[in-house]
C-alpha cells in the first residue's frame, strides 16, 4: 500500500462529493436534527432530566456520534458496493498504478472522512442550540475519525461478502438499528439489565457516545478508556477488510 | 525486444480453468489480436497482462517485469480500454480524464493539456462538460479510448474495443487505432470480429477453451487454411466464431 496512491482515490471521492454534496448533504443532516428536535423536545417534556441534565442535552452528544456512524456506514456499504459493482469504478481505478490495497485504504479513510464531516456539522448545530458545555468537544473529532474507520471496516467486511445490494438491509436491521437504540444515546443503559451494558461494551457506537458525552461536559477522564478501546479496535479489525476485498475483487 | 513474454500461463477462475497453459510473445510496435468466442479465455489473459489479477501458474513478463512483482510500475506504462463502460458517472467528460490522470500522478496543468488534446483526437471536445449519461454508446467508447491514452502508454490493451458499436462508430475507433499503430504504440486487442482482426492485427492468436490453437499473421493463416479468417477458425477449432 502506498499512501500517495490511496490519496489519489480519496481525492476522487472528495471531487465527487464537493460536486454533488448539495443534493445529499441537506438530507443526511436533516435526520439527526429531526431526532434531536422530536426526541429532545417532544420526549423531553415527559422525561425532564437525566443525570441532572435536560433530556435534549443528554441525547445531543449521542446524536453527534450516531450521525457520524451512519455517514461512514452508508459510504462503505452502499457507496463502496455501487462503485465496486454497478459503476465498475474499481475496475477503472485498478487499471492505473493504484492497487487494490491502496483502493481499500482509500475507501476506509473516505468513510472516516464522511464521519468527521457529519459529526462536526452536527456538533456545530448542537453548539448553536446551546447544548455543549465544554470546548473539549473538539477533542472528539479525532476520535470520531477513528471510530469512522471502525464503522468503515465493519461495513467493508460486510460489503465484501454480500451476494447483492439488497443484503445490506440485514446489516442495517440486525446491526445498525440495535446499535443506534442500545448505545446509550436515548437513555442510560443502566436502566436495563446489566447484560445489555456488557454487550454494548463490545460495540463501537457505545464507546463513541461515551466519548462525545464526556467531552461535551468537559470530562477528559470520562473519555479516556473508550477512546483507547476505539484505537485498539481500529487495529484489531484492520486486516480483514483488505483480505476479504482482495478476494472479492480480484478472485 | 519483446514487450510481453508469457510462459505456460494458467488461470483457474471460479473452479474452472479459464486459461490453460498458454505461451506467447508480443513484440514492440506490433498489433496482436486474441481471437475467439466468448469464454475462450481472451479477457482473462488481458486481465492478467494488465496486472488486475495474478496467474494461478506460469510466468508473465510485461516490459521485462513480472506481473506479480511490481504491478504499479507496469501499470503506469499501460493503457487499458475495458470491454464494459466504467467511466465515472458522477463526473463530466472532462473531469473523467482529469481525475484519471491524477491516478498516474500527472500534474494538473499537463493533465488539462492532454485531456483537451485527447478529446480533440476522439472528437468529443464539444462534449467536455457533458455528463456521461448524455453520451451515446459510440461516444462512451471513444471517451474510454481517450482515457486509456491519458498516460501516453507504450502498450495499449483493448478488450473488444468495438463490440456493440454501429459500423460508423466501429470505423471511427479503427481509424484511431491505426493512427496509434503508426505512432509505434504496441496494441493488444481481443475480438470476435474477423474483419477487425484482419484490418488491424499484425498477428493473431486463435483461442479456444483456454488454449491458443495457433499464432500467425492473418494473411498466412488464410493462405494456409484457405477462405477468410472465419473459415480458418472453423477449420482449426471445428467451431463457428459466433457460437
Amino acid at each position: 500500500m502506498k499512501i500517495k496512491r490511496a490519496y489519489r482515490v480519496w481525492q476522487r471521492h472528495w471531487t465527487v462529493y464537493t460536486k454533488l454534496y448539495k443534493s445529499s448533504f441537506a438530507l443526511n443532516f436533516a435526520e439527526p436534527v429531526l431526532y434531536l428536535v422530536a426526541m429532545g423536545l417532544g420526549l423531553g417534556t415527559l422525561v425532564k432530566q437525566i443525570h441532572g441534565e435536560p433530556y435534549i442535552k443528554f441525547i445531543a452528544p449521542g446524536i453527534i456520534a450516531s450521525s457520524s456512524m451512519f455517514a461512514a456506514v452508508y459510504e462503505c456499504t452502499y457507496g463502496t458496493y455501487i462503485r465496486m459493482t454497478f459503476q465498475k469504478t474499481f475496475d477503472a481505478i485498478l487499471a492505473t498504478p493504484v492497487n487494490i490495497d491502496d483502493l481499500i485504504a482509500a475507501e476506509l479513510v473516505w468513510g472516516a472522512t464522511k464521519s468527521v464531516i457529519y459529526g462536526v456539522t452536527f456538533m456545530i448545530v448542537v453548539a448553536l442550540f446551546g447544548l455543549v458545555d465544554s470546548p473539549f468537544i473538539l477533542l472528539s473529532i479525532p476520535v470520531v475519525f477513528l471510530c469512522g474507520l471502525i464503522f468503515g471496516e465493519l461495513s467493508l467486511i460486510f460489503a465484501a461478502k454480500v451476494p447483492g445490494i439488497d443484503s445490506f438491509s440485514y446489516f442495517y436491521t440486525l446491526f445498525m438499528t440495535p446499535l443506534f437504540l442500545f448505545s446509550g444515546i436515548f437513555f442510560p443503559l443502566e436502566t436495563l439489565p446489566p447484560f445489555v451494558t456488557d454487550i454494548a461494551f463490545f460495540t463501537p457506537l457505545y464507546h463513541l457516545v461515551n466519548v462525545c458525552r464526556a467531552l461535551s461536559s468537559g470530562s477528559l477522564s470520562g473519555a479516556l478508556w473508550s477512546s483507547v478501546w476505539i484505537l485498539v479496535v481500529v487495529f484489531v479489525l484492520a486486516t480483514l477488510p483488505f483480505k476479504l476485498m482482495r478476494k472479492r475483487v480480484i478472485a | 525486444m519483446n514487450i510481453i513474454d508469457a510462459k505456460n500461463l494458467t488461470k483457474d477462475y471460479n473452479g474452472l480453468r479459464a486459461v490453460d497453459g498458454v505461451s506467447f510473445e508480443i513484440m514492440q510496435g506490433e498489433c496482436f489480436g486474441f481471437l475467439g468466442p466468448n469464454g475462450a479465455g481472451k479477457t482473462t489473459v488481458m486481465r492478467i497482462i494488465s496486472c488486475f489479477m495474478p496467474p494461478t501458474a506460469g510466468e508473465v513478463r510485461v516490459f521485462g517485469m513480472e506481473v506479480t512483482g511490481e504491478p504499479s510500475r507496469i501499470k503506469s506504462r499501460l493503457g487499458v480500454m475495458p470491454q464494459d463502460n466504467n467511466l465515472d458517472p458522477d463526473l463530466s467528460v472532462f473531469e473523467n480524464l482529469i481525475v484519471y490522470a491524477r491516478y498516474f500522478d500527472i500534474l494538473k496543468k499537463e493533465a488539462t493539456r492532454r485531456a483537451q488534446e485527447l478529446l480533440n483526437f476522439v472528437e468529443l471536445l464539444e462534449k467536455a462538460d457533458v455528463n456521461i449519461e448524455q453520451l451515446s454508446g459510440g461516444m462512451k467508447h471513444r471517451l474510454l479510448l481517450a482515457r486509456s491514452l491519458i498516460n501516453n502508454p507504450e502498450l495499449l490493451l483493448l478488450d473488444e474495443p468495438t463490440t456493440g458499436l454501429d459500423p460508423h462508430s466501429r470505423h471511427a475507433v479503427w481509424d484511431r487505432l491505426n493512427y496509434l499503430k503508426s505512432k509505434d504504440t504496441t496494441l493488444i486487442l481481443t475480438t470476435h470480429y474477423m474483419e477487425e482482426a484482419e484490418k488491424l492485427c499484425d498477428r493473431v492468436a486463435i483461442m479456444d477453451s483456454g488454449k491458443i490453437v495457433t499464432v500467425d499473421t492473418p494473411a498466412r493463416l488464410i493462405e494456409k487454411h484457405g477462405g477468410n479468417l472465419e473459415d480458418v477458425y472453423l477449420k482449426l477449432t471445428g467451431r463457428n466464431l459466433e457460437d
